[in-house]
């Protein structure tokens, strides 16, 4: 789906991340782990190509994301699902079209999708708050309508940067148990995440493979966790 | 721009204008720009189509219209404007000719010498009035046959009048026109600037739009959209007011001369109805090539 082949990213003349590669295969449920600062994001936004490699080949469904044009870089994002650390919306919309936005984007609209929306809504436990704008949320009920965001095409991959960084223990484990489940239905995972006791958490539900960032290269990790 | 493009640009999507943000001076600033330019654009149209008529009518007018003047002594006059009578009569081109009474006369000049001027007294010398048809005479094979048959006929034809008014005239009419170009490539200036502050006041949400898979041409389309109404709704707004204005000016008349009659005529009236599409237009190219260029900028 998305493999990474000797990447290497630098920026201002310094090397942030060198000779990484890595498979995310199809099902496939993977941790990306590292202290802060380590450049997990950087990887994330590698592969969904907010950045370009400098080195290296980033292929997604087979393309080289270097070679695709924006329009076709739109086409290739609607096929990834992507939860940022700071869940970002589009203030001024309620909730509801702020999750339902990749479909609007994509010409789909919400005609015939309010069923799957109010679901989606219903899964992340936001039925109650479709109608608030993005600033009268919590941190967690940010976190879960980025996520519903990320789902609601039905991407084949989702990246989750951090998802759990500003909520509570019971609310990080909630949003693990909806990420397992999107695993179970056949999709791919990639989580940035340094909160080690959500990777062991996860590793006793669903096979996960561990990666670490260190000093700008990645390693397997897991027999510590 | 491929048809595709521009349909994604001008089909009313009220979901995907909603994801741009409702904005507060751009919006003010689009729509009174509009509004000025389109106000201003009614006043030059409005010049321009008089400047127009002035000159077609000044042109035309002085054209039919010539003098013939007999300096003759006192004993040849009447002689000589029995020939020329006869001569202007048999003129191809000549609709009319008459000469003027002494009362006529005595009429045109009362106005520097006073009404009691004793015309018999001085060598005034007979004047006659010549209409021409359509085609006009030759004035120059005229001026040959009464130099040659009535020595004292001189044939004023109003050129050294009419070409300069006309000229005149046809000036003020490139001026107004060339005052709309100016008023649309400042319309296409500011809109251009506007939508530039709001593609960068938008910058975050742009990322979101693109992050979530929209094309530029999704982005752009919520943009020019915004501007292209607001333009419209601008300028419809200045050509009513402008039209206000224009029929607020003094109908044409004789004695106000050039500076009356400045308003439109007939289906002229229809003209202004104009600006407000072409206001939208410049609006609708302008903020597309500000879009374009600043999606760029910002990839």
């Amino acid at each position: 789906m998305i493999e990474l082949e000797n990447v290497g990213y630098s920026y201002g003349g310094g090397e942030l991340l060198g000779d990484i590669s890595v498979d995310l295969s199809p099902g496939s449920f993977h941790f990306l782990t590292g202290p802060s600062g380590s450049g997990k994001t950087t990887l994330l936004k590698l592969c969904y190509g907010a950045l370009q490699a400098t080195a290296g080949q980033v292929m997604g469904f087979g393309q080289d994301l270097r070679k695709l044009d924006r329009d076709q870089m739109a086409l290739f994002r609607r096929r990834i699902g992507v939860v940022h650390q700071d869940c970002r919306f589009l203030d001024h919309l309620p909730l509801a079209e702020n999750i339902a936005l990749p479909l609007t984007v994509s010409g789909h609209g919400l005609a015939g999708q309010q069923d799957n929306l109010n679901e989606l809504m219903a899964w992340v436990g936001l039925t109650k708050r479709a109608g608030a704008l993005p600033p009268e949320l919590s941190g967690g009920e940010r976190q879960r309508a980025a996520l519903a965001r990320a789902v609601i095409m039905s991407p084949d991959v989702v990246l989750a940067d951090e998802p759990t960084g500003n909520v509570d223990w019971e609310m990080s484990q909630r949003l693990l148990q909806l990420l397992i489940e999107l695993n179970r239905m056949g999709k791919t995972i990639l989580i940035a995440t340094h909160d080690l006791s959500l990777i062991r958490a996860a590793k006793s539900q669903v096979q996960a493979r561990v990666l670490r960032i260190s000093n700008r290269r990645l390693q397997l990790a897991g027999a510590d966790l | 721009m491929s048809e595709g493009t521009i349909r994604t640009l001008i089909m009313v999507d009220k979901q995907a204008d909603r994801v741009v943000p409702p904005s507060g001076f751009t919006a003010q600033l689009t729509l009174f720009v509009s509004g000025a330019m389109a106000f201003l654009a009614v006043f030059a149209l409005a010049l321009s189509l008089a400047s127009g008529r002035l000159a077609d009518r000044w042109a035309s007018e002085l054209a039919r219209a010539a003098t013939l003047r007999i300096n003759a002594p006192g004993d040849q006059v009447a002689a000589q404007t029995k020939t020329a009578l006869t001569i202007l009569r048999q003129t191809p081109g000549v609709a009319e000719v008459r000469a003027l009474s002494r009362e006529e006369q005595a009429a045109l000049l009362a106005p520097w010498f006073g009404a009691d001027l004793p015309l018999d007294a001085l060598p005034v010398p007979q004047l006659i009035e010549i209409r021409g048809a359509e085609p006009g005479y030759d004035a120059q094979g005229l001026r040959l046959r009464l130099a040659a048959e009535v020595p004292g006929a001189v044939l004023d034809d109003h050129t050294r009048w009419r070409e300069p008014l006309v000229d005149a005239a046809n000036s003020l009419r490139r001026l107004a026109l060339v005052s709309i170009l100016l008023i649309g490539g400042a319309t296409a200036a500011m809109i251009t600037l506007a939508a530039n502050a709001a593609l960068a006041a938008n910058a975050q949400v742009v990322e979101v739009l693109r992050l979530v898979g929209a094309r530029d041409r999704y982005i752009a389309g919520a943009f020019v959209r915004r501007f292209t109404l607001r333009a419209l709704i601008g300028a419809a707004v200045g050509v009513v007011l402008g039209m206000a204005g224009v029929m607020l000016l003094p109908e044409a008349t004789d004695e106000g001369g050039f500076l009356t009659g400045l308003g439109f005529q007939g289906l002229g009236w229809l003209l202004p109805l104009v600006i407000p599409v072409l206001g939208a237009g410049v609006a609708f190219a302008a903020t597309w090539a500000a879009a374009r260029r600043t999606l760029k900028e910002l990839s």
